[in-house]
């Protein structure tokens, strides 16, 4: 089939950008997103023009380093897919496809469909771990955990960190990302003593970051590639509003005279 | 107090506010709509009401004050989350599509402005009737079937009204989601619960300005 | 070269506890002092990253990727190994040990496996502390499943992501120290050559992949965690930026590179489809636990699968392999399966190809069940394939998956190079000459958080301090010879692409050196390889410069040191005359075609040294000795 690339290109953060059009023949169905563009960029070096420069690595779903927005979805038109798992083989002869970079303010461009993404890492330094030393575990079967609960956990815990729920946010808000990370600790028994902390601290951060705010469009889940649900965004508000809002600070232990 | 500062501070913290004072609000309208539906009764039961409402003195402007004071908070905290998402994308995209996003939710942003400026009109309209071309002090009913009878004047409320109810569809969902009220089982049960009582405001609303126009009530 | 792997004394159950108590130890006000690079934030790389800041040193670490979450590592699917038992089921230590040897032919250290047999099961408790959502059953308990090479259940999992859910934990654990000051992250940023002063290993050169800064790190020990070096075959189940140079420029500055030629070819991989491909998938070997693979009886039989009737059908595991059926180790499938193809009942366009049937496992267990245990790998099938595998079955081909081999250690995980520790796939580890499923997480957790912390004290305890930085000359000249070789990368002008040569590679070794191997073949192999080598450095393009982000020239240094290895990949495949594990040499096999080994002459680690640019490598052996287990023609019957 024949493709009309409408992509991105940026020489680096200062660059202004521009979309710049390409013509590609000869693309097969079988191919997936990325090794169409492989494709591009082998013709781009030997015609002696810069290769389009985009983020990729594990190339099954998994890693989360890729993510392009193609004709206006994060990931492509199909639903929970990451961009590397996207076959050609939804495209037809003939079509146009704008390729377009992660936009937010939390997200700047690095060059051309390459973002930097620093801002998820910094999120989780705010509370994204349960602080247990290597070697001081209990047996692992001395918890016991509902396998309902553990599922609902796993559910949230597959969160990938593409970023894509920020991209597709009509407000930019990274809110899926963080309440899948509260949610899968406030799930489960490990999670418990940092549990407050954890929500505040976070939230806090994603403001920090420049994130937006949630308006409950719902466009993040509709692109996550692993399906992850705003029900977590629920839980996050709720997480978040009993501690912040509902508890009592947690001191005032000691009795003091003026 | 600093923890509630610092919980404002964040974009969960101002939703808060946005979903309790939207509550607020919308319990006003829904009484503010039953109570206004007497019009359907006649003359008397209405201007009575009205009446009963005047003589409440104290009270009256307390709840006044209390509802302004949600609608400010509720304002305020909407404006400012509405210029920290404008600064989280300062590059638009050029193909930008949406999968779930509805009508409402949508249009939130401009249902919001356009409804406070309705209310003000309202307000001078048939409190202050200071923008009324026939206004008689007290004469609720009078000043109800003289004002819609112009049809630009019904017009405008018919308009303000959907605008009204789809700014609750999707407020009254948001509520229970930014609240925390989210389990899979219930959640439908959250959006026909939005969705019956966005309908039920435009119903009740607008029954009254095309009950004026048609002649049912005069 | 000095080859002393450093045994502790003892009986093997005692040796690992033996050495604990008796190691040296730093104290905490000395941890502070020094300073630790770890290259690479896989789970090897994570887990010692955030245990040594726990511990009070001072760590820096580095990874190509954009975040050190995305290490291949996450892409580990099926499981983690553990001795714990908990299915009652006859596991304990020893057997898990043994089944490790076994399952690596008798070409592992004993003393290393019995260590990480016996470390696993704190593995477990660990990630599960950290929050780790395992499987669990009704009862609140983990859940296990089964695994290839092992006749127990002792594979613990979490859905098919596995690898995922300990990265992040791994993960997790690093990114509280980095919040903490102890650990400074540095992603985007790759290891171009190590530094050696007075014989020690003391600082890394890098290049930040963003800005092409070259900048070099001083510190009182290297920690190399890079993974393996499956890319060397273009196509691979590894992530496409994963690659050898830390290993590589480790090997050139003097560390030993022990068994290069053991690799593993993993059996259960979506076929290729056509010249554009840029990587292979893997499908979770847990899948063998449910699909029964089987190809058709007639040759070149062109029918859909479903209209060849059960009378046609071949289910070749099961007949050759009764007791283990579709669950033999790694090597034995996918050797099985090229055998299949070889004689031409492969299925697919291309013939190479056998089905995964999960029409037995639907009718027994349901769909409901099936796509509980499997759902997300389904899926991912048929968004590769575009085919329903709960329609019609999988279509199935073995891939390059893992290496065996790396950089030589001893029981500390330190190389013949003093300082220089290797951690996980980068070693040349506990494999032996193939690795069973779900053990290189438990590897690579082992070495990180259990192993370093103690072995990496007793090295420092007996160093003494210095001041040493990066204005040492040795640091200068190292980055010089970086900068020299960027530029003349740039300066080649050529015509050919990166991907091109590495393609070409590729092939070459595939065909060579891949599932089975010939004296001729590998001589071939070896002379392609110089000739690719010398073509690369003369028509070579890489577009850009070396000031800001150039994946092509990322790309163009990775492929150019991959072309190096492959030539040592060939020559070790050479020199072992025996088959063993994934090494197949078509030469040595029994009458049944299983790999024949030669335990007279090759009960030994291959270890080579650089000979020099231009010279040949030496080859040094580390002989094995098994004390604890007899070795035996592996039968899987």
């Amino acid at each position: 089939m024949k493709l009309k690339l409408n992509i991105w290109r940026q020489k680096n953060r200062e660059d202004r950008g521009e979309f710049v059009t390409y013509h590609l023949d000869d693309v097969n169905s079988h191919m997936s997103f990325l090794e169409m563009l492989d494709v591009l960029n082998q013709q781009l070096i030997e015609k002696g023009e810069q290769p389009v420069a985009f983020e990729h690595d594990c190339r099954e779903g998994i890693c989360g380093a890729c993510g392009l927005v193609i004709n206006g979805y994060p990931h492509g038109p199909e639903e929970g897919t990451t961009t590397c798992q996207l076959h050609m083989r939804h495209f037809k002869d003939g079509d146009e496809i704008t390729i377009e970079p992660w936009r937010s303010k939390a997200f700047p461009v690095v060059k051309d469909l390459v973002v930097d993404r620093s801002s998820l890492d910094r999120l989780m330094q705010h509370g994204g771990f349960v602080s247990i030393r290597t070697g001081s575990a209990e047996d692992a079967n001395n918890t016991l955990i509902p396998k309902e609960k553990s599922d609902l956990a796993m559910d949230a815990a597959e969160c990938i960190g593409c970023g894509a729920c920020v991209a597709s946010c009509p407000n930019g808000a990274a809110m899926l990302f963080v309440s899948a990370k509260v949610s899968h600790f406030a799930l489960l028994p490990q999670g418990q003593p940092e549990r407050k902390r954890r929500a505040i601290q976070m939230v806090q951060a994603m403001q920090d970051e420049g994130f937006g705010a949630c308006t409950n469009y719902r466009e993040c889940e509709a692109v996550c590639p692993k399906r992850i649900s705003i029900n977590f965004i629920g839980m996050l508000n709720r997480e978040f509003i009993k501690a912040s809002v509902l508890s009592g600070a947690e001191k005032g232990g000691k009795y003091r005279s003026k | 107090m600093n923890r509630l500062l610092d919980a404002y501070r964040t974009s969960i913290g101002k939703k808060f506010v946005v979903a309790v004072t939207g509550v607020i609000l919308f319990l006003f309208v829904l009484g503010h709509m039953f109570g206004n539906l007497q019009i359907f009764v006649g003359a008397e039961r209405l201007n009575a009401y009205a009446a009963f409402l005047q003589n409440l003195g104290e009270l009256l402007w307390a709840v006044r004050t209390f509802l302004f004071l949600a609608l400010v908070l509720h304002v305020m905290a909407i404006t400012q989350l509405f210029f920290q998402n404008l600064g989280a994308r300062p590059i638009k995209y050029r193909v930008k599509k949406t999968r779930e996003t509805d009508l409402s939710a949508r249009t939130m942003i401009y249902s919001g402005p356009a409804i406070l400026a309705f209310l003000i009109y309202h307000l001078l309209h048939f409190t202050y009737g200071s923008v009324h071309s026939d206004f008689i002090h007290g004469d609720v009913y009078h000043n109800v079937i003289s004002g819609f009878a112009i049809w630009w004047v019904s017009g405008i409320y018919i308009l303000a009204n959907i605008l009204l109810g789809l700014h609750f569809k999707h407020g009254l969902w948001s509520w229970f989601q930014t609240l925390g009220f989210a389990h899979p089982k219930y959640n439908k049960w959250r959006t026909n619960f939005a969705t019956f009582f966005a309908y039920l405001i435009i119903v009740g609303n607008v029954s009254m300005p095309v009950a004026v126009l048609a002649g049912w009530i005069q | 070269m000095k080859l002393d792997a450093n045994i502790p004394e003892g009986p093997i159950e005692k040796k690992w506890e033996n050495y604990r108590d008796k190691v040296a130890l730093v104290s905490p006000a000395n941890k502070r002092k020094r300073k630790i690079i770890v290259v690479g934030t896989g789970l090897a790389g994570g887990s010692a990253a955030a245990t040594l800041a726990e511990l009070g040193y001072d760590v820096e670490a580095f990874c190509y990727q954009d975040s050190a979450r995305r290490a291949h590592s996450i892409a580990a699917q099926g499981g983690i190994n553990a001795a714990k038992n908990y299915q009652n089921d006859g596991d304990s230590i020893w057997r898990l040990f043994y089944d490790t040897v076994k399952g690596g032919d008798f070409r592992s250290r004993e003393a290393n496996v019995y260590r990480l047999a016996e470390v696993s099961n704190l593995i477990i408790d660990q990630c599960v502390a950290q929050g780790v959502p395992f499987a669990r059953e009704y009862g609140g308990k983990l859940a296990n499943r089964s695994f290839g090479g092992a006749q127990v259940s002792r594979t613990f999992y979490a859905r098919g992501q596995t690898g995922q859910q300990l990265l992040l934990g791994a993960y997790s654990a690093l990114i509280r120290q980095v919040a903490a000051g102890k650990v400074k992250m540095h992603p985007r940023t790759e290891m171009l050559d190590l530094v050696l002063v007075d014989g020690r290993a003391r600082g890394i050169v890098t290049r930040n992949l963003e800005t092409g800064k070259v900048r070099s790190f001083s510190a009182d020990a290297v920690i190399l965690a890079t993974g393996g070096y499956g890319n060397v075959f273009y196509l691979s189940t590894n992530a496409k930026g994963s690659n050898a140079t830390a290993i590589w420029r480790a090997y050139k500055r003097g560390a030993g590179f022990a068994n290069p030629g053991f690799v593993q070819i993993h059996p259960t991989c979506i076929p290729k489809t056509g010249d554009y491909q840029s990587k292979l998938t893997l499908m979770s070997e847990s899948l063998r636990n449910d699909g029964r693979i089987w190809v058709p009886k007639k040759k070149n039989d062109k029918r859909p699968a479903n209209e060849i009737p059960e009378s046609d059908r071949d289910y070749y595991l099961e007949r050759r392999y009764p007791s283990f059926g579709n669950l033999v180790p790694r090597d034995v499938a996918s050797r099985a399966a090229k055998n299949m193809c070889d004689e031409e009942h492969g299925v697919g366009l291309t013939g190479l190809g056998v089905y995964l049937d999960f029409a037995d496992a639907i009718k027994r267990l349901g769909e409901q069940a099936v796509r509980e245990r499997y759902g997300n790998l389904f899926e991912m099938y048929e968004r590769i394939t575009g085919e329903d595998p709960y329609k019609v079955p999988m279509r199935i081909y073995p891939a390059i998956h893992y290496t065996m081999g790396g950089l030589w250690v001893d029981y500390n995980l330190m190389s013949n190079i003093e300082g220089l520790f290797v951690l996980g796939e980068a070693n040349f580890s506990d494999h032996g000459a193939n690795r069973l499923g779900a053990s290189a997480l438990m590897q690579g957790l082992a070495d990180g958080y259990f192993i370093i912390p103690y072995t990496l004290g007793r090295y420092l305890a007996n160093i003494g301090y210095d001041d040493l930085d990066v204005s040492h000359s040795a640091f200068s000249d190292a980055e010089h010879q970086v900068t020299e070789r960027i530029s003349s990368l740039l300066a080649i002008k050529g015509k050919q692409t990166v991907d091109t040569f590495h393609r070409r590679l590729g092939e070459i070794l595939w065909d060579n050196c891949g599932m089975s191997r010939t004296e001729q073949g590998l001589k071939d192999a070896i002379e392609k390889i110089a000739a690719i080598r010398e073509e690369f450095w003369s028509d070579l393009r890489v577009p850009g410069t070396d000031r800001d982000l150039n994946q092509e020239l990322e790309k163009a240094g990775r492929v150019a040191d991959f072309i190096e290895l492959a030539d040592l990949l060939a020559r070790d495949a050479l020199e072992r005359r025996e088959s063993c594990g994934g090494h197949f040499r078509e030469e040595f096999q029994t009458e049944e075609g299983e790999a024949l080994r030669d335990d007279e002459n090759f009960t030994h680690v291959a270890v080579w040294e650089y000979g020099g640019d231009g010279a040949e490598p030496v080859r040094n052996v580390e002989p094995l000795q098994f004390e604890n287990v007899k070795l035996t023609q592996r039968s899987y019957k």
